[in-house]
């Protein structure tokens, strides 16, 4: 260990006008060390990497000391700060779907920041992006130069923007969630990458992830911040085997627990689909056949009782979603749907939209889903007002209280609107907003892959809750094994639309059959 | 949910508000458009060729708004009073008392008074001088003023109607009645607009309704894009996906989630429809093709201000009112640009808002 550290950050605060978002931070990056910063949104975390490289919007103060290298960051030149970002220290963000500029390709984008960095230029700059390409592990490497942002999938996104972030082979870097927005098995592939890299090349690894479990592996020292303060620190083994912070030790706990309660044995059937599937027409080119049309879903047969949890399990793009809102018809599909003693396939218009209450959808993003004009009492109400007409108002804002209590939330916010609550909260208020309607199917389309885990946990256990409160059924989609775990009594496996296997949730995760499914489950850190 | 909840604004609104507000110039000229629009819709009390009220042998009269007979006050013809006339006036002020508008001429007033060649010059008779016909320059703009705005509001409000109308339905159908909508209006805002309304003006004897009418076929084209690209936008947002999973009518999704997305939009495009609908109106007037002869319209004066160069404060005087019309309404839309636009209501609250640090922050959960 050298006798100055590559990266060190000392007393290191950010404002922003009066508020303190940062306070305080002690941190040392060695070479060839990497340290995670770890806490919830909000703690200040990804501020902390951005005001240490001045990358922070205007309005915001940063005090302290920030050193890289021997060098006071508080003293360079614009100029020099354009050498330095992208050239000793590099950045991956957390958004691979948007940090791809998608009118140029892949090819030029490595070539353009290896001629602004290194001055390479023609073959010797081609050469150089195969290799880059090569060293982050992509397949295929000459298609995928001339290839198109969109053309590529997430994970294979962030592995080009790795690339372009250790094109100038940087001493440090700063990765902020650079696995949040990938499918599981996507991510511990990309944090192996990043791990091999760093051997590799000798970086110091500055990493930044919500996910305290995830870093385990990953990390040698760790930073836990709570609310812009440091609230622990210390080499990773020890921060996890002996957690001195209660707050350490609740984001260690936060992973989802407990199981399913056991189903009553004559259960009746409530939904089952036969010979199902979900095709999208392709455009017909002119003057040419039509192409065959996109299966979304292969026909497959589910069934689901009163009271039990289906978990849907696949990666993105294995048409779980497709497959949710086909069934409740909001997309087309073939086959037959029964719901209850009906053919829900065969159901148009007005009988349909009366049918709806029974079938209620619970979205991923909670950020999307509440429109940010209405009040959470509008929002909550707004199914029920129409469904039920004759109620008065007193009778609206009675149920619309229940409501907010069966999801353990204050019966006064309902005046509130959409953007005063975290997103956890929201979530809260899309449950409520389907509860209300006394439904009997509950659609959870991925409901918690966007929140913390910490309250991730917390709305597992309100879902479990609700679901004996009201007798309900769920079909639970998820990537996140450990989360359908603690949800469902059965399994349904999904790849590219096809099932690969559906059984009893415990079997299948002790024995799964499928190659498949065994990638999940190692993915997913199944405790 | 108790009523003055529900009426009170959406933080939204109060910012946009506030943004709106801040911005010092839009706001200005919002205040002195209205305020001049406001002062000509009070027209006939500021300039007119009538008294406003009038006592006579005892008796009050309202001549402004009631015509009488000359024959009331002492004269020979049947027909309406000319208050102007020498005659006319010295009988009633001999049996009582009339009180004029600051400037006795309405738009059309032929004055026969004047003493040397029309167009004579501004001065304490004629605040801004007379036209070649002798008319009140001032109760001219006055009146031309107040047909622009109104008309302009019309054309605006009708394009409005249609405009978003026909766009929400081709946005949030989508499928074949967009495909044929979108075709049907690209062949639509083909045709070269001027050169129509020029061979429908010449067709039919133009009023101003029939303006309004054939101005109405084309000015919404302008609006179909936004609206229909916000519906198409908007029919995939989640909360109107889960508006439709809760079994609610299009016709209630469309208004409660989605036409609120469009109006945003909407609004922002109001001030340029509105100064296109009054540089139109001016243009054909101008030609000739217009409002018919001896309304009152700024295009006119243009027309007559190009006619008599030796006579300078007509082309002026039409060149202030209407730069001084179009610079403000530009300038209120450059405000509402900006209060309606979110990058910008971050930057200029980010002082006043302290939960930004958090706001960045939430980004980072969201996949």
């Amino acid at each position: 260990m050298s006798q100055t550290p590559l990266f060190e950050l000392r007393r290191f605060s950010v404002h922003f006008g009066e508020t303190q978002a940062v306070s305080e931070l002690d941190l040392q990056v060695e070479q060839g060390e990497t340290v995670a910063i770890v806490g919830e949104s909000g703690s200040g975390k990804s501020v902390s990497a951005l005001g240490a490289l001045g990358l922070l919007p205007p309005g915001s103060r940063v005090t302290g000391t920030r050193t890289f290298a021997g060098r006071d960051l508080g003293r360079l030149s614009r100029r020099e700060w354009n050498e330095l970002r992208g050239g000793g220290i590099g950045f991956i963000f957390q958004e691979p779907m948007t940090s791809l500029n998608p009118l140029h390709t892949i090819g030029k984008q490595l070539r353009e920041t290896l001629r602004l960095h290194q001055g390479l230029r023609g073959n010797a700059a081609t050469r150089r992006a195969r290799e880059l390409l090569a060293q982050v592990e992509l397949p295929r490497v000459d298609e995928l130069m001339a290839a198109w942002p969109h053309q590529l999938s997430g994970g294979q996104r962030q592995r080009v923007m790795i690339a372009m972030a250790i094109a100038n082979e940087p001493q440090l870097l700063i990765a902020d969630e650079p696995t949040t927005a990938l499918d599981v098995t996507v991510q511990r592939q990309v944090l192996a990458l990043l791990d091999e890299l760093r051997q590799r090349l000798g970086m110091g690894l500055l990493l930044i992830s919500h996910d305290l479990n995830l870093v385990r592996r990953h990390a040698d020292r760790v930073v836990v911040m709570q609310q812009g303060k440091q609230v622990e620190t210390g080499p990773a083994r020890t921060l996890f085997e002996t957690p001195q912070a209660a707050y350490t030790r609740q984001l260690i706990d936060a992973v989802p627990s407990g199981r399913p309660r056991p189903l009553p044995p004559q259960s009746e059937l409530l939904l089952s689909a036969r010979d199902f599937s979900v095709t999208f027409k392709r455009p017909k080119p002119l003057l040419r056949p039509s192409p065959p049309a996109f299966v979304a879903v292969e026909p497959l047969s589910l069934e689901l009782r009163r009271g039990e949890t289906l978990g849907v399990v696949g990666e993105s793009g294995s048409g779980k979603s497709t497959l949710a809102s086909a069934l409740i018809r909001l997309l087309p599909s073939h086959g037959e749907i029964h719901f209850a003693d009906q053919r829900l396939d065969q159901l148009g218009g007005e009988a349909l939209r009366r049918q709806r209450r029974a079938l209620q959808i619970v979205f991923q993003d909670p950020y999307g889903s509440l429109s940010p004009r209405l009040s959470v009492a509008d929002i909550i109400s707004e199914g029920l007002r129409f469904h039920h007409p004759e109620l008065t108002p007193p009778e609206v804002t009675e149920r619309v209280a229940e409501a907010l209590h069966d999801v353990d939330l204050p019966a006064d916010c309902g005046h509130r609107y959409p953007h005063e609550f975290s997103g956890g909260q929201r979530q809260r208020i899309a449950i409520a907003r389907a509860l209300i309607l006394k439904p009997r199917l509950l659609i959870l389309d991925e409901p918690t892959s966007a929140l913390d885990r910490t309250v991730q946990k917390q709305l597992i256990e309100l879902l479990r809750d609700v679901q004996a409160k009201h007798d309900l059924s769920y079909l639970f989609i998820s990537h996140d094994l450990a989360v359908v775990r603690a949800m469902a009594h059965r399994i349904l496996v999904l790849k590219d639309g096809k099932v690969m296997e559906q059984g009893d949730c415990e079997t299948l995760l002790h024995s799964p059959r499928t190659a498949y499914t065994q990638a999940l489950i190692a993915a997913s850190s199944l405790t | 949910m108790t009523p003055n909840r529900r009426q009170r604004l959406s933080p939204i609104t109060r910012r946009r508000l506030q943004v709106f507000r801040r911005h010092g110039r839009a706001y200005w000229s919002l205040w002195l458009f209205g305020l001049l629009f406001a002062f000509s819709l009070a027209a006939e009390l500021i300039s007119n060729d009538k008294p406003i009220v009038m006592q006579y042998q005892g008796e009050w009269y309202v001549p402004m708004l009631v015509d009488y007979p000359e024959t009331e006050f002492g004269g020979f013809l049947p027909t309406t009073a000319d208050y102007r006339d020498p005659f006319v006036r010295e009988q009633i002020e001999r049996h009582g008392w009339m009180l004029w508008p600051p400037v006795p001429f309405s738009y059309q007033t032929l004055d026969r008074d004047i003493q040397g060649p029309v167009p004579s010059p501004p001065g304490s008779r004629h605040w801004l001088g007379t036209d070649d016909q002798g008319r009140d320059v001032f109760a001219r703009v006055l009146y031309g003023f107040r047909l622009s705005v109104t008309f302009a509001l019309a054309l605006t409000a009708g394009s409005i109607l249609l405009g978003v109308f026909i766009g929400g339905a081709q946005g949030y159908y989508g499928g074949k009645i967009d495909l044929f909508g979108q075709r049907l209006i690209e062949i639509w805002s083909g045709l070269p607009v001027l050169f129509l309304l020029i061979i429908l003006a010449s067709l039919v004897e133009p009023n101003i309704w029939w303006l309004l009418g054939i101005m109405l076929l084309f000015s919404w084209l302008g609006l179909v894009d936004i609206v229909r690209a916000e519906f198409l936008r908007a029919r995939n947002l989640e909360y109107v996906k889960a508006a439709r999973a809760m079994g609610l009518p299009s016709r209630l999704i469309m208004r409660r989630h989605v036409l609120p997305n469009a109006m945003v939009a909407t609004l922002t495009f109001i001030p340029f429809l509105f100064t296109g609908a009054i540089t139109t109106l001016t243009a054909l007037d101008f030609l000739g093709f217009g409002l018919p002869p001896g309304s009152p319209s700024l295009g006119e004066l243009v027309a007559q201000g190009k006619n008599n160069l030796q006579a300078p404060w007509l082309g002026i005087t039409a060149f202030l009112s209407l730069s001084v019309m179009l610079s403000l309404l530009v300038f209120i839309g450059e405000g509402l640009r900006d209060a309606f636009d979110p990058r910008h209501i971050m930057t200029s609250t980010t002082a006043a808002r302290p939960p930004l640090a958090a706001t960045t922050q939430a980004q980072d959960s969201q996949p």
